[in-house]
């Protein structure tokens, strides 16, 4: 049993230090903070609970070029007039504007669900953000590598 | 700024259909620079509204962290026959619109 347990905290470490690391190198000091997704959320819900759930986020685990890359949110709900997605914000750790985009719907939506293209300054974890008609906040994020990132070297 | 717009053939009423857009525009995120080595100054469709018969039924507030020529796809409830009216404006304070007619079933 301890013998278990320290492989699976060494293998916990080993993945911990092979996960792909943001080439911070590379970027100009304007990029280099990391804001905390938690923290973004926190200013977005202006100090309100979100909590995990409801909410799913696509996007590619491996984006070839961080310039367009293609997005998919979609939130659970019954879209009536009583219980309904008022706002979906996409939130972004790295991008200079860390409010990506806000979509607005409503019961006459139907449902809930947008698919866009996004930008992305570097590998980082996107949250997206959805405000429920009663004022509860609900969130899922994804993960996204990104191997050229969106507008970091001045060529493109 | 032109704009292309897709929308299903048969529409029912009540049907949730998907509303796509695709719209004409750099999205210039301020940091690319031109041929000469300056900044391209930012500029990027800030909001985007979608009503359908006089009513607004979508808006999208967006950034640079939008990809250039914005696509967009969001649902709406068809209920009859009329007109999608699509409206822009970027930082540049310059406006766009668009419109498609919508044919329901009954």
């Amino acid at each position: 049993m301890e013998r278990r347990r320290f492989l699976e905290a060494a293998g916990g470490a080993l993945a911990a230090s092979l996960a792909p690391r943001p080439l911070l190198a590379q970027a100009p000091p304007a990029f280099a903070q990391s804001a905390d997704s938690q923290a973004l959320v926190k200013r977005a819900t202006r100090g309100k609970e979100a909590r995990v759930g409801k909410v799913k986020l696509d996007l590619p685990l491996l984006a070839d070029n961080g310039n367009s890359v293609p997005m998919k949110v979609a939130v659970e709900s019954p879209m009536t007039a009583a219980d309904h997605v008022k706002t979906i914000r996409l939130l972004s750790e790295r991008n200079p504007e860390w409010e990506m985009a806000a979509f607005h719907l409503g019961p006459y939506s139907g449902r809930a669900e947008i698919t866009s293209r996004v930008r992305l300054a570097g590998s980082q974890r996107v949250v997206a953000l959805a405000e429920m008609s009663d004022g509860s906040y609900w969130m899922g994020t994804a993960d996204v590598t990104v191997t050229l990132s969106a507008c970091v070297d001045g060529t493109g | 700024m032109a704009a292309r717009v897709q929308l299903p053939k048969d529409i029912r009423r009540g049907q949730v259909i998907s509303v796509q857009i695709l719209v004409q525009h750099p999205m210039e995120s301020g940091y690319r620079l031109d041929a000469d080595n300056r900044k391209v100054p930012k500029n990027a469709i800030r909001s985007f509204t979608c009503r359908y018969n006089g009513e607004e039924i979508f808006r999208a507030e967006m950034s640079p962290g939008i990809a250039a020529n914005p696509f967009l796809q969001f649902p709406t409830l068809a209920r009859e026959s009329g007109e999608l009216e699509f409206s822009w404006v970027d930082d540049a304070g310059e406006r766009g619109s668009h419109t498609a007619p919508i044919h329901v079933a009954a």
